[in-house]
């Protein structure tokens, strides 16, 4: 029985704020998707409705016909998951030493890596791009590959850490009783338990690198190269002009690829959140 | 833990790899083994008529001169400043730029633009008038090369007006700014409640009250003898903030609701007839174009003269070469055949702009009254720099001082005393420092 017992009226309240809660939450994704299948006659109406009076899609054969939309997507596409891979698979031993081996290096370690995320995009930028462009990988997809997973990696340690933190080092222990060596507790007893939480923090990665845009404005030069953000700005004119129709289009099919990975993961990821909350 | 450290290395090496895969050389300005230059451009154009028409520009420039190619980069005027301070700095620039004028001082004054001067053909520099190229004028140089521009026009539901019998403004005859309040009373008054005579989308306030308060006498920045520049509000500067807070203030005959709208935002409104005039730039003639309904009857009017005539400031587009650039000459060369006059109408009418070369605003087809081509063509003549095109700590000023002075001024929540002692005593504070020697 559960130990929350809430009145009807109650409940009914409950489901009324999570509702409206839902509605802000998707309202900007709901008049993307209807703006990006309005006519453009539509898009000018003084009396804007949420369904399309007269759909089409119009708005995405001009967003293609105009830009290397797939070509963009397949850029973000490959910086995003490279991104993801190869910053959990960085982060996720660095986040078991800090999480396991406490001491004063791992408590500067942590509060370095927490002090990190305050830096602007712009104090970075400049001595980033001088390091790439040392290293030839200024217009490489290689070098903003590196770029994202150096930004998005201190946060991914920062949440693994409390991941590991809650898989109980007695586990661990117990499988060295039972004589486990070091690897074959991580894979087979710590790996498992922690699986979740890597999931989240890849999502968490890729996310970051598929929306990123002054990173990949600044360090892409030629237009082969450049991804889908950037692509996006092109719909845009000088003081906040845009062609909003294929703007719309564009938009939401870059929102699309985060989606559907969330949608796959989502439930692995709620695991993962949970994990370790009850002891 | 060996085979812990085996995989860690193999991770690395996999990283290493990848990067070594990934990368690619090619930057612009440089002589390929072939002997062949390859420069390249970041062009701003996002419209798609001016897209294609820089495209097929550069690629009969490419058709001509196998010895030079140019490769067409389409950049974005979003964070353009930051992309091009990166670039500079991690020298790494486009060897042509397309920009603004006004973003221009800051890249100018650090010695990254080139000093046009000994690169300029006599024809571009004699068909593009000295005002203009003023506005690309920093300290002794001219570091970029002025070649479109935009007045801000009024956007007219011609069906409002005619039925009203107001006068309608023509560039040799425009309306005085009392005139143009006295009309907007009548046609409030006709249109009735909830509808305006105009909506001031005054987002960017700044450029708005300056640029169109030059017809009006004011010039708000001074230079003086000793090169120095200083703030004064006198009688000119006042008539434009004034009219427009009196407008939405006292006749209520501009709506208050856009005043923190930026131009698109109002144009559902001027469709619908809740607006019978707009103040937008020329530009946005292709957006009415695109979304007006069926039958919507518009027209492009002048915007209102005062003691200064029609004249408004404007900040040109500008394309510039880079310094670094070890092929300043061929670039020069490019921009001079991107600017020949047939070519620069060309890029006129793709980004429904005007030219600055004389011989290009006289091509006739920028003379149609089709979507009020003549009447912007007519006003162009009058453009003149932005009043804080090349001072020194204006964009400060504009963003710390005076945008929210006009907004509270134009919001009713400080009034004309306030608004001068803010402009120009803070407005001095914030220049003295950019100004000490």
């Amino acid at each position: 029985m559960s130990a929350f017992r809430t009145s009807g009226p109650a409940r009914a309240g409950q489901y009324a704020a999570l509702l409206a809660y839902l509605v802000f939450l998707a309202f900007p994704f709901l008049w993307l998707v209807s703006t990006a299948f309005k006519p453009a006659a539509e898009l000018g109406s003084l009396h804007p409705t949420w369904i399309p009076k007269d759909p089409t899609l119009e708005n995405f054969r001009q967003a293609f016909d105009e830009q290397p939309l797939l070509r963009a997507a397949g850029n973000s596409l490959f910086a995003a998951l490279t991104a993801a891979l190869v910053a959990v698979a960085v982060a996720t031993p660095m986040a078991y030493v800090l999480a396991r081996r406490r001491s004063r290096l791992t408590a500067a370690a942590t509060g370095w890596v927490v002090v990190s995320q305050a830096f602007p995009f712009v104090l970075l930028i400049i001595p980033l791009f001088l390091i790439l462009k040392n290293l030839h990988l200024i217009n490489t997809l290689g070098g903003l590959v590196a770029v994202y997973v150096v930004w998005s990696l201190p946060f991914a340690l920062w949440m693994l850490t409390g991941y590991v933190r809650a898989v109980p080092a007695e586990l661990e222990e117990a499988a060295a009783v039972d004589g486990a060596g070091r690897l074959r507790i991580l894979v087979s007893v710590t790996g498992p338990l922690l699986a979740p939480g890597i999931v989240a923090t890849a999502l968490f990665a890729f996310i970051t690198a598929w929306n990123e845009f002054f990173f990949a404005l600044v360090l892409l030069k030629t237009p082969e190269k450049q991804t889908l953000p950037v692509v996006l700005t092109h719909f845009l004119g000088a003081e906040g002009v845009a062609d909003l129709g294929p703007l719309a289009a564009a938009a939401f099919l870059a929102t699309l690829p985060s989606l559907v990975v969330f949608a796959v993961i989502q439930r692995r990821i709620t695991g993962g959140m949970l994990a370790g909350a009850v002891k | 833990m060996r085979r812990l450290t085996t995989l860690a290395g193999a991770v690395a090496a996999v990283l290493v790899l990848l990067l070594a895969g990934c990368t690619a050389g090619g930057t612009g300005g440089e002589r390929g083994a072939d002997g062949v230059v390859r420069l390249r451009f970041l062009s701003l154009a996002w419209q798609k008529e001016s897209v294609d028409a820089n495209r097929e520009l550069v690629a009969e420039w490419n058709a001509a001169h196998p010895r030079v190619q140019v490769d067409y980069v389409q950049g974005s005027w979003d964070s353009v400043h930051d992309q091009l301070l990166t670039s500079f700095e991690g020298g790494e620039a486009p060897d042509l730029i397309h920009d603004a004028s006004d973003d221009l001082a800051d890249f100018a004054y650090g010695g990254y633009l080139a000093d046009l001067r000994p690169l300029l053909s006599e024809r571009l520099r004699a068909d593009i008038p000295a005002h203009s190229w003023r506005t690309t004028t920093f300290g002794d140089g001219i570091h970029g090369v002025p070649f479109l521009q935009e007045p801000r026009m009024i956007m007219a539901n011609r069906k409002i007006l005619v039925e009203a019998g107001v006068r309608i403004p023509t560039p040799e005859k425009p309306w005085s700014w009392e005139e143009f309040r006295s009309v907007a009373r009548d046609l409030t008054a006709r249109m009735g409640r909830g509808r305006y005579a105009v909506a001031w989308p005054l987002k960017e306030p700044v450029s708005v009250s300056l640029n169109l308060g030059l017809s009006a006498g004011g010039r708000l920045f001074h230079r003086e003898a000793d090169g120095k520049v200083t703030l004064r509000f006198e009688d000119g500067d006042a008539v434009v903030p004034g009219t427009i807070r009196a407008m939405v203030d006292t006749d209520r005959t501009a709506s208050r609701a856009t005043l923190g709208s930026g131009g698109s935002d109002t144009l559902p409104g001027f469709f619908g007839g809740k607006y019978a005039m707009v103040p937008l730039g020329f530009s946005y003639r292709q957006q009415i174009v695109q979304q007006a309904p069926k039958g919507f009857d518009w027209m492009v009017l002048p915007p209102p003269a005062g003691a200064g005539g029609l004249a408004q400031g404007v900040s040109p587009q500008t394309l510039s070469i880079a310094e670094e650039s070890p092929h300043k000459k061929e670039a020069a060369a490019f921009l001079d055949f991107l600017l020949q006059p047939q070519a620069t109408v060309r890029l006129a009418l793709g980004d429904w702009m005007l030219p600055t070369s004389t011989t290009a605003l006289a091509d006739p087809v920028l003379h149609t009254p089709r979507f009020g081509w003549a009447t912007g063509a007519a006003v162009a003549r009058q453009l003149r720099p932005a009043p804080a095109q090349s001072v020194r700590g204006y964009p400060e000023w504009k963003d710390k001082v005076a945008t929210p002075a006009f907004q509270e001024y134009y919001s009713g929540a400080i009034g004309d005393e306030e608004l001068r002692r803010r402009l120009v005593e803070d407005g001095n504070r914030v220049l003295a420092r950019y100004q000490r020697d």
